[in-house]
């Protein structure tokens, strides 16, 4: 019952910090000068193409970009009536791409799941790699095996994502003839799911979160370390040794356990570095996530594209770390319920 | 020093009243905390090397222009895509100093590509302290003498040239000059913003402190690269690459500060309650006073190492930015604005050199995080 009422709180604390994101988005995509209708307006009004400018117009009401921009923010998310009535965000109208000319809903389309799978295959990647490393490094600090995992470690931390992602792919290819760009063979697209779909998504997985994964895993690994080396000079460590526990067991059951708890709560660092990696490697690899669009969007200032974009990637985050939040509430029952600070 | 037969242990020295009891048993044991930091940090290797890695990177910043035997910009139309040149000491068995061979290009139109013949029979020494195309020492005294160039009718394309025949090791010393102080604009606006939010939430408290709380959570809760692309979409491009190079490092500054507030204020939560800052506070010392002379000379050395840690993820930043092609454009030279023309898989595989910048970036991201390190564990002198 606590937990319920905790993860209620933990949900309405997550929706206000969205409504106040969708705030600070609003203002960042209306801050360059103009919008894409009128500096399409004044490019149809010099070259002298009368109907264009009509239709330009008419989208211009349509839309609400004539209104003052506090009236256009209302209308954008849904808590006053536009042109079309109600008709916002809440309501699950995510605005006209002016670029593309058809609804944003449609333009994203498919790139939303596959957004949540790369970064869910990262953070998985992420997970699988970081635990076992950092527990060894730890384990056998000061050793060979250490040095390694913390060079490579450094290694990846320093590389920029998208250089590793072109090598990646490049090598990738060349020896072990993976496929290159995309998230899917091509024959694919736009079928329904199916096992060969899925065996084709897997393989195209594999560089990507390879890539996105390699600094934040770095960075996790160098935590779980410390963090173990701290519970492992603590007396009841040197208790389970004078006992005769096994090493392996004298690691996994005490230790471990305590230092996981951090581990899971670093999730809501993870995420966002996560998130900004896999816009960066989509947009160099050409994945068919929401990345791509995010940068066409933002260079035409297609500003309802760009800002439901910036939305999602928003959300993701935040349910991310909300997750994480209880899920640590659950792990460690230490941790208080209710407000932080009470 | 005698050993009695009871097991106490007597000094045979004679006593003399004008000993002094309050004396140094070593002389250094009151050495000022910076020496101690430095003896400290001298033992971590690692970090010292960096340190003076970086430091002579840095140095290199003003006198790029003398150092690169070409300008950024200078274009060479007969070498496109050169490959890396060596330079060589012994031509067929004879110590005849530093010379390089000449190459000529030739259109391969089969692979549509050029090719290079390398004529090893003509060694051509290079020139010392020759002119070339004119630059500005230190930003601003025009010169055009240069280290080193290449002789009439050779080139010295050390790390190769570019799609349009520039070279490439000259344009990585001139990206030196925007990438490295990226980082460095860039933490100066966050360690502004940061220790202000961060003094004024932890000293006041109280709403000041919820409000600023939130305001630093919500930020770091998004991704950072997609509101750089956002922001730096915002810069108009009418404005010139110095305007562009200042907003992009204060755009990549004003997303980094949260991380630094928290830590201040977290030390301002427990350090306000000291006994020294009661009493200046009696005294009459102003919040601002209090802060400034009270409380941020504390851990002062501490911010600066984890300021040192943020900096590669500004350069990294920029470097991403502008090979996205938001941030810096040419003709400003950066590395991100280099690593563009390696976008894609074609030039890695046909001409792996353009990649080369990725190596600078790597080399200072390391030193910064090493050397981050080595301060962090050197500024606890007392602590082994």
């Amino acid at each position: 019952m606590m937990f319920l009422r905790y993860a209620i709180y933990r949900f309405i604390t997550m929706l206000l910090t969205l409504w106040v994101v969708s705030i600070l988005i609003f203002v960042i995509i209306n801050l360059p000068p103009g919008d894409y209708l009128s500096n399409q307006i004044a490019e149809l009004r010099a070259t002298g193409q009368a109907e264009g400018v009509a239709k330009a117009e008419f989208l211009r009401t349509e839309y609400a970009l004539d209104r003052p921009i506090w009236e256009q923010y209302l209308i954008w998310v849904g808590m006053a009536p536009g042109p079309q009535g109600w008709y916002g965000l809440i309501q699950g109208n995510f605005g006209w791409s002016f670029e593309f000319d058809r609804p944003v809903s449609e333009v994203v389309g498919d790139a939303l799941w596959l957004t949540v799978l790369v970064n869910l295959a990262a953070v998985l990647f992420v997970y699988m790699v970081a635990l076992p490393l950092g527990v060894i490094a730890a384990a056998k600090s000061e050793t060979w095996v250490d040095y390694t995992a913390a060079f490579v470690g450094y290694l990846g931390l320093a590389t920029p994502n998208f250089l590793l992602a072109l090598m990646l792919f490049y090598y990738g290819n060349k020896y072990f003839d993976l496929p290159i760009g995309g998230l899917m063979a091509p024959e694919f697209e736009g079928e329904p799911m199916s096992w060969e779909k899925v065996r084709s998504i897997l393989v195209h997985l594999i560089v990507p979160t390879f890539v996105i994964g390699t600094s934040g895993a770095a960075a996790m690994m160098q935590r779980l370390r410390a963090n173990m080396l701290d519970e492992l000079s603590k007396p009841y460590v040197e208790t389970a040794k004078a006992k005769g526990l096994g090493p392996s067991k004298l690691l996994a059951k005490y230790p471990l356990r305590m230092a996981f708890n951090p581990f899971v709560a670093d999730i809501g660092n993870l995420l966002p570095a996560m998130v900004s990696g896999s816009v960066l490697v989509s947009v160099v690899l050409g994945l068919q996530t929401i990345g791509p669009s995010l940068l066409t969007a933002l260079k035409s200032q297609d500003q309802f594209l760009a800002g439901f974009v910036l939305m999602f990637v928003a959300l993701l985050t935040l349910i991310g770390t909300m997750i994480s939040d209880l899920l640590l509430v659950l792990l460690d029952p230490r941790i208080r319920y209710g407000a932080r600070g009470s | 020093m005698k050993k009695l037969p009871d097991g106490r242990y007597v000094d045979e020295a004679p006593w003399s009243d004008d000993a002094d009891l309050s004396a140094l048993e070593r002389s250094d044991m009151d050495a000022p905390n910076w020496v101690l930091v430095w003896r400290k940090f001298k033992r971590h290797k690692l970090g010292l090397i960096s340190g003076i890695f970086l430091l002579l990177s840095y140095l290199m910043l003003p006198i790029a222009g003398f150092i690169a035997p070409y300008t950024p910009n200078e274009r060479s139309a007969d070498y496109l895509y050169a490959p890396p040149q060596s330079i060589n000491f012994w031509h067929e068995g004879d110590f005849i100093g530093p010379y390089v061979y000449p190459t000529t290009a030739t259109a391969d139109l089969v692979n549509y590509r050029w090719t290079y013949e390398t004529d090893t029979t003509r060694p051509m020494p290079l020139q010392f302290f020759c002119e070339g195309d004119r630059y500005n020492l230190f930003g601003f005294i025009p010169s055009d003498t240069h280290l080193f160039c290449a002789p009439e009718g050779a080139t010295v394309f050390l790390w190769g040239s570019d799609r349009l025949g520039r070279d490439v090791f000259s344009r990585i010393l001139y990206g030196a000059q925007l990438s490295l102080t990226v980082g460095l604009i860039g933490i100066t606006v966050s360690f502004a913003l940061g220790i202000f939010f961060g003094s004024i939430a932890g000293y006041f408290g109280g709403k000041t402190d919820w409000v600023i709380n939130r305001a630093i959570e919500i930020l770091r809760s998004l991704p950072e690269l997609p509101l750089w692309l956002a922001l730096s979409a915002a810069v108009p491009s009418n404005w010139g690459p110095v305007a562009v190079f200042f907003i992009i490092s204060i755009i990549l500054g004003i997303l980094d500060w949260p991380g630094l507030a928290r830590a201040v204020r977290s030390k301002f939560l427990s350090l306000r309650e000291e006994e020294y800052v009661r009493a200046a506070e009696m005294m009459g010392a102003k919040p601002g006073r209090v802060i400034r002379r009270h409380l941020l000379p504390n851990f002062m050395s501490h911010l600066i190492a984890s300021a040192t840690l943020s900096i590669p993820a500004m350069i990294l930043g920029e470097t991403a930015l502008s090979f996205l092609g938001l941030g810096l454009r040419a003709p400003a030279v950066s590395w991100g604005v280099m690593l563009n023309d390696a976008q894609n898989l074609a030039s890695i595989e046909i001409y792996p050199w353009t990649a080369i910048p990725m190596l600078p970036i790597i080399f200072v991201v390391l030193a910064f995080n090493f050397l981050g390190d080595g301060l962090r564990a050197s500024l606890d002198p007392y602590k082994s």
